[in-house]
């Protein structure tokens, strides 16, 4: 390799080597605080109280649901591993919405409540047909198909 | 012992030799991923069976997923041409790394526009500021930056070399992509193949995803070589071979 190539790979390396170290920094940084969401424990344990306005992350408790008779008004709870939380909506809901389904709420408190402006519902990675997912439930015996597959970003 | 494969690529990183080559790879290329593509949409729309919670809506992963792999598999074979074009300045180098911009912006926006139609009907919302939708537009406008600053440029090479640096540069925000959905809590799922450990997708639904795949570079294959094969022709234009293929033309 002539000087010249060598002078180039190494000025390329370096800046290249640069960046990375930069981004590296960065994306260590927005760890703390680029969290598109937040779970009802870590708003239990304070974590959200900077913000008016922010995003609850978690699964619809089974059996919680619960819709206005004559309006769009719903109530349900949003639970992870740790902590609980109700949520008031007022609005349309995704297809997905349902019992047991990871949703992304935007809003903000009122008191212990969580007011919603908007209710995304989340999917899991897995894709299965439903016949294969009834035959897997019923080898489970009663354990929860949807609660083993959501689990993923719970724990985080 | 096995020096004939560097022998073969500096053989092949010349102008003409690359013309040919590529003159002869195109037409199987593009016949194999039309081919193949044809075989992956029909197992997917019609042999794949419907999703246990998403139906028949789950089904634009076939061309979603295929694309957004792509989106980030042409940024990286554009990273790794830039990085040689810059140190050891092979005009093949800069010519498939400015050839591979637009392809990849091309599936960067496919990738944007399916996962778009997607999130409506599934999230309930057409776009949200999370960490993988947000890096992926950050490589869209990657690709847009390469391909504006090649263009800026009087000299094709010396717009070749400075875009050159741009795309190395956004190299980094590869990475970021394919891990923002570990890294960060995001609406969007994590990966479903995996390349270490099992994947999380039935076998009737995973043929003809990988399929695609298969399809989309070759895709790219053929695209990469007559982009590649008319930057050449311009590049060299005073040529003695591309003359003797310019009288060729006009005699046959």
């Amino acid at each position: 390799m002539n000087p010249t190539r060598q002078r180039r790979l190494t000025i390329v390396i370096a800046i290249l080597v640069a960046v990375i170290v930069a981004s590296a920094l960065v994306v260590y940084a927005l760890q703390q605080n680029m969290n598109y969401l937040f779970t009802p424990s870590q708003v239990q344990a304070g974590d959200a109280a900077s913000y008016k306005t922010f995003r609850l992350g978690g699964m619809v408790k089974a059996g919680s649901i619960q819709r206005g008779g004559d309006s769009l008004k719903v109530t349900f709870t949003v639970v992870d591993a740790a902590g609980a939380m109700p949520v008031e909506y007022n609005g349309i809901l995704p297809d997905l919405f349902r019992e047991n389904q990871s949703v992304i709420a935007t809003g903000h408190m009122d008191g212990a409540r969580f007011v919603a402006t908007e209710v995304l519902a989340k999917h899991d990675e897995t894709y299965m047909p439903k016949e294969l997912k009834d035959a897997m439930a019923k080898a489970h015996a009663g354990k929860r198909i949807d609660e083993a597959a959501n689990q993923d970003k719970q724990q985080l | 012992m096995a020096n004939w494969i560097p022998l073969w690529l500096h053989k092949l990183s010349s102008p003409p030799v690359f013309y040919r080559f590529a003159g002869v790879l195109r037409p199987w290329a593009i016949a194999l991923a039309v081919l193949l593509g044809l075989v992956a949409l029909y197992g997917g729309l019609v042999l794949a069976p419907p999703d246990y919670q998403q139906g028949d809506d789950y089904r634009i992963i076939f061309i979603h997923v295929p694309s957004a792999w792509m989106s980030l598999f042409i940024y990286g074979v554009m990273g790794v041409a830039a990085f040689i074009a810059l140190v050891w300045r092979i005009k093949l180098a800069e010519v498939v790394a400015m050839a591979s911009a637009p392809i990849g912006a091309a599936f960067t926006f496919i990738t944007l526009v399916t996962g778009s139609l997607w999130g409506v009907r599934m999230w309930g919302t057409w776009w949200t500021w999370d960490a993988r939708l947000t890096s992926e537009l950050v490589l869209l406008f990657l690709y847009l930056g390469v391909i504006a600053l090649y263009h800026s440029f009087e000299d094709r090479r010396q717009g070749a070399r400075t875009a050159a640096f741009l795309a190395l540069i956004g190299i980094v925000n590869v990475p970021i992509v394919h891990f923002s959905v570990v890294w960060w809590n995001t609406l969007h799922q994590g990966s479903t193949i995996k390349l270490l450990g099992p994947s999380t997708i039935a076998p009737g639904m995973v043929w003809p995803l990988l399929t695609m795949m298969v399809a989309t570079k070759l895709y790219y294959v053929a695209s990469l070589c007559s982009r590649a094969r008319a930057d050449l022709l311009a590049l060299e234009s005073g040529k003695d071979w591309v003359r003797q293929i310019a009288e060729n033309e006009v005699r046959g």
